[in-house]
């Protein structure tokens, strides 16, 4: 009969995780089992493999694109540290948190949100999502449901909208003015 | 040394005459003695009292995490219409048209975060959890120390179910096992008549019985009119092979399987001889309308005993009811259905088969505290006009999952194995499409 604790101190800097994520210890039990799970063979680290195992993360049009989030530029593994930062990006927003002019932003802000969503579209991390950026998501979305001409003109009208600056791609801060408030309120991880 | 010897062979000589006059014999006129009903009660109290100071000790120290059942997840159970409604209807220019906008994607993402978390179909091959410890150490999901009368109790849960209870399982198993081969060789050698059926037909029942005792299995069945006649199919979810004792200590069916070598085969090659059972050799598996055919002409036979198929295919948690496979659907007989549920309070009768072998499971089985469930026979089936065998197989589903409490899905069992077929992707992409206003002017054009 183990005790929380010694199930949490079994998990590597445990500590700086929670403080840096916001996650509660019961939180990160949960996550580290469920890391555990996914991580078939006991390596201690994830491959996309892993994530692809996911069924109905394999079914969703965009999967490709949120697993890649997982791995840094470069690398081929995930460990525990990374897999529970980014999934830190969906915990709601503590409306609570005082406002320390000198503490770096939190995880879970609503400006990382937008971050983490302006990310998947910009593959090449360029900062700004190009026209071709802009269809291959929308060709990941539509699939074979559309033409060529429709997914060109969709792209077209949005950027249209959206690019104030008329450089044919859209900025993080153009991405930022046309994303809906309901972003951060809508954030599911149960606190 | 010599006198040793003795003593410890009279001492087993005991045993086994206590074993099998208290419990064999019994077990197989039916007749229970009340032992088992006395320990579920007594485990029962047991483990309320458990419970009851885990969650004191729980209130008395607030900083212990609470366990939650539900797992991580606020599940917003909307639908992609709903939840990207909502998405736009936020949008700083508020849009009405209904077009695509960069923040559905956003959709997306969030649900592909949330099956990262948690998944409807992983958790179903893992065991389920259990709101309050059980005293098994295999259960013990961060249960922390509370109290010193607590850990003596788990103490003697260990002895109890380690040294009292598995030998007596063991034993009851062997002697289970060597009479359903040697009573069935015995039957075989008589002559096709009424008489060898009911015979074949005692030999099998006593020797499930006797195996249910080695389980400590407290069955319960419910609308014993609805119980599966001569020339139909039961179909019945999947947990665990122990499913196949469960449901024959009621009734008598024809097995359906695969053949196997060693003791499985011995076993399964003595069951032939006394009574009709559908073994395939692996390479017949493959061929679905071999199968078909030879499943077809047993039914057709009234004087067979009812097939026992599992459609599911493979063993899932007992929480839920996966996607039946429409071959024993297409047959075209009476379905009889049957929901069995177990109480996973007293032992988790899954079979996890990617994580125990089937022997290591079995000493799983007989180190629990007991084995308690319900069948339910529900009322039989048939395939109505104008439904195919998919829709007959999700009907007939629907029903079990209802009956039994467990969780409705469509999801492919052998999934567990398998890829995603590419054709749920493009469900996901038509759905959104729809979504797409402009797509529906005039001039679209659709690529299929």
């Amino acid at each position: 009969m183990g005790s929380t604790s010694s199930t949490l101190l079994k998990i590597p800097n445990v500590e700086v995780l929670m403080q840096e994520t916001g996650f509660s210890p019961a939180h990160m039990i949960r996550l580290h089992d469920r890391f555990k799970a996914l991580d078939k063979e006991g390596r201690g680290h994830l491959c996309p493999q892993d994530f692809g195992a996911i069924k109905e993360l394999a079914m969703n049009p965009i999967g490709d694109r949120i697993i890649g989030a997982f791995f840094c530029p470069g690398k081929e593994t995930v460990d525990f540290h990374t897999f529970v930062k980014i999934l830190a990006h969906f915990r709601p927003v503590d409306k609570n948190r005082p406002k320390e002019p000198n503490s770096p932003e939190p995880i879970n802000s609503r400006s990382n949100k937008l971050r983490f969503a302006f990310q998947l579209y910009d593959q090449d991390k360029d900062g700004k999502i190009s026209r071709d950026e802009l269809l291959k998501v929308l060709q990941a979305m539509l699939g074979m449901q559309v033409t060529e001409e429709q997914l060109e003109s969709i792209a077209d009208r949005t950027i249209q909208e959206a690019d104030l600056d008329r450089d044919d791609a859209i900025s993080f801060e153009e991405f930022r003015k046309v994303s809906p408030e309901i972003l951060h309120s809508r954030c599911f991880i149960k606190v | 040394m010599e006198g040793a010897w003795e003593i410890a062979f009279v001492l087993f000589q005991v045993w086994l005459s206590i074993v099998v006059g208290l419990i064999v014999l019994p077990a197989m006129f039916g007749v229970s003695l009340g032992f088992t009903d006395i320990y579920i009660r007594v485990l029962v109290k047991t483990l309320e009292w458990a419970t009851l100071r885990i969650q004191r000790g729980q209130k008395e120290q607030p900083t212990l995490p609470s366990q939650s059942a539900n797992g991580i997840i606020e599940k917003d159970d909307g639908s992609m219409e709903e939840e990207i409604g909502e998405l736009r209807r936020s949008h700083p220019k508020n849009l009405v048209g209904g077009d695509f906008t960069m923040c559905d994607a956003f959709y997306f993402c969030k649900k592909g975060i949330e099956n990262i978390v948690e998944d409807q179909v992983t958790q179903r091959f893992t065991s389920e959890e259990l709101a309050s410890w059980n005293l098994l150490t295999r259960t013990n999901n961060n249960f922390r120390y509370i109290s010193v009368r607590l850990t003596i109790i788990w103490g003697l849960g260990v002895f109890i179910r380690y040294c009292i209870l598995l030998p007596l399982r063991i034993t009851l198993a062997v002697i289970g096992l060597s009479w359903l081969v040697i009573g069935t060789t015995i039957v075989g050698l008589l002559p096709s008549s009424n008489a060898k059926n009911w015979l074949s037909d005692l030999v099998h029942i006593t020797c499930y019985r006797i195996c249910a005792r080695g389980l400590s299995a407290t069955i319960r069945y419910h609308n014993k009119e609805n119980r599966p006649k001569k020339g139909g199919i039961c179909v019945a979810n999947h947990t665990s092979p122990i499913d196949i004792v469960i449901l024959a200590n009621d009734g008598c069916y024809a097995m359906v399987g695969q053949v196997h070598g060693g003791l499985m085969g011995v076993i399964q090659r003595s069951m032939v001889l006394s009574c009709p059972h559908v073994w395939f050799e692996r390479s017949e598996m493959k061929d679905r309308h071999a199968v078909a055919k030879r499943l077809k002409d047993h039914i057709a036979d009234k004087t067979k005993l009812p097939i026992l198929i599992f459609p599911e295919g493979t063993c899932i948690n007992n929480t839920s009811v996966m996607m039946f496979k429409k071959g024993s659907f297409e047959i075209g007989r009476t379905i009889y259905p049957v929901a069995i549920k177990y109480d996973p309070q007293f032992g988790d009768a899954f079979w996890n088969s990617a994580k125990y072998n089937i022997v290591s499971y079995l000493l799983r089985m007989m180190t629990s505290w007991a084995i308690v469930c319900n069948v339910w026979y529900l009322p039989p089936m048939t395939r109505q006009d104008g439904e195919d065998a998919v829709q007959f197989a999700n009907r007939v589903k629907s029903a079990i999952a209802h009956q039994g409490g467990l969780v409705d899905l469509s999801w492919d069992g052998g999934l567990k194995r398998e890829k995603v077929k590419e054709s749920l992707k493009e469900e996901q992409q038509k759905m959104y499409s729809s979504m797409i206003k402009c797509l529906f002017s005039p001039n679209r054009i659709v690529n299929y």
